[in-house]
């Protein structure tokens, strides 16, 4: 055990640690919209919008961020197009890559979570909501999504967690986060365990901190 | 179409070893991950507080770091534990791990932290009466688990255990960087020879897709096998 490089490399893991938390609230408040977006396309009763959103969620649950990172970050750059408009500006920044595909994957993740959470609102209270003459509008954002955002409460919180550690793989495109950092530090140094145990000790601590935040908020929408 | 030729003009042959190897490494890891949970989900249920502290913190640890960390704390750190417990032997050569087994370990253990949360809790909902009439019916100990709670604890595991699959599988793709040439390995040297990453990453992107259906499919079949009699 190398307790020096242990205290030595923890501020630099812990700047690391700043990006990882931008990183990842970013992507997920893109995410959330995006998923309540297409969360609503899924209940349309169109069948075309509907499939087009489930096949959404399908292609982006059933691949590899990795693989999602790269298609955007390296595939991207190679449509001669695309090179030529505004959208040049924020694809060749990793950092924006990154966002973008988390953001995407995370609002797939969600668009599910929150789907199922629409579909388990009784009938009752939506029915109680028209005979009240409350419009149609008005009972969507006033009575279902504020349901729908308690019951996915749980779901939710473990989606954080997920994509926090899905965060990490931005390290894949050059940006320095938390997992980028320990992993220079473990290759100039070959001290593994010990930049591991910091580093993971880092991660667990924001786990932690999520996972308690959720769980307050938890306590504080529930319906008793 | 011409990249994906099979032979020397294009990439299919190569990319279609390259599934096989993320077949293989998942099937791995999934097996490897079995016998952690086999391990651990006793230690889970144990009145131990010791054991099941040394349980948990296993899970907890696992599912908070994230799946690329592990694999490079294994990548970088696990021929120097294998070195270092050859030494203990008198063994001091310098000893190379492959990738594929560095790969499956690594992935393993991140799967068998989720297959055992799976197990505890498909073994914590099964009703006490089963182990009771289990024992009133006079079964021993071997009997009762491989007769009476393996069965059902299969059937109530095998939707959460289809997940842990699907994660698995998807997991295999950061194995990539330490070499193994599986499905993203193989994508990235073909994108870097030719020039066309979009290409070559969409077609990965397929191969998952094609392996994550064609699994769900058969998981299905088998969840069908393990439900009738309900």
């Amino acid at each position: 055990m190398d307790l020096e490089l242990m205290i030595n490399s923890l501020p630099k893991l812990l700047n690391a640690a700043v990006i990882t938390l931008k990183l990842l609230s970013v992507s997920l408040i893109i995410g959330l919209f995006i998923g309540l977006f297409f969360a609503i396309l899924r209940l349309n009763k169109n069948i075309f919008i509907n499939r087009f959103a489930y096949g959404y969620s399908y292609v982006f649950r059933g691949t590899p961020l990795l693989v999602q990172i790269f298609i955007i970050y390296f595939g991207l750059g190679q449509i001669e197009y695309l090179r030529s408009t505004v959208l040049w500006v924020i694809l060749k920044e990793p950092y924006w890559c990154a966002i973008i595909a988390f953001a995407l994957n995370t609002g797939a993740y969600t668009s599910e979570i929150l789907r199922s959470a629409f579909q388990t609102i009784k009938p009752g209270i939506i029915e109680a909501g028209k005979s009240l003459g409350i419009s149609n509008k008005v009972i969507f954002y006033k009575i279902q999504i504020p349901i729908a955002i308690r019951q996915s409460l749980p779901a939710y919180g473990n989606e954080i967690i997920l994509m926090m550690k899905g965060t990490s793989l931005a390290s894949t495109v050059t940006i320095m986060d938390l997992t980028g950092v320990a992993k220079y530090i473990i290759s100039t140094t070959f001290k593994p365990i010990e930049v591991f145990i910091v580093a993971g000790g880092i991660y667990l601590f924001m786990t932690f901190i999520i996972h308690n935040v959720i769980k307050f908020l938890e306590k504080k929408y529930s319906f008793n | 179409m011409e990249l994906l030729a099979f032979g020397d003009t294009g990439w299919g042959d190569e990319l279609f070893r390259a599934t096989l190897m993320t077949i293989a490494v998942s099937i791995t890891a999934m097996i490897i991950g079995f016998l952690f949970a086999l391990i651990f989900t006793p230690l889970k249920l144990s009145k131990n507080k010791f054991l099941n502290f040394i349980a948990n913190s296993y899970t907890t640890i696992i599912r908070g770091v994230p799946e690329l960390l592990v694999i490079y704390l294994f990548f970088f750190g696990g021929t120097g534990a294998v070195m270092f417990v050859a030494s203990i032997f008198g063994y001091n050569e310098y000893i190379e791990i492959n990738a594929f087994i560095t790969g499956a370990f690594a992935i393993g253990i991140i799967s068998g932290a989720y297959s055992t949360e799976v197990f505890r809790g498909a073994i914590q909902s099964i009703d006490k009466g089963q182990f009771e009439a289990a024992n009133v019916l006079g079964f021993n100990k071997f009997g009762k688990f491989f007769k009476i709670i393996l069965p059902q604890t299969l059937r109530l595991a095998i939707p959460n255990l289809s997940n842990v699959w699907q994660i698995t599988l998807k997991d295999t793709s950061l194995i990539s960087v330490t070499g193994l040439v599986e499905i993203m390995r193989q994508s990235y040297i073909a994108a870097g020879s030719t020039r066309d990453p979009l290409f070559f990453y969409s077609f990965a992107a397929v191969l998952y897709l094609l392996l994550t259906f064609v699994s769900m499919k058969l998981i299905n079949r088998l969840e069908v096998k393990y439900s009738r009699g309900y």
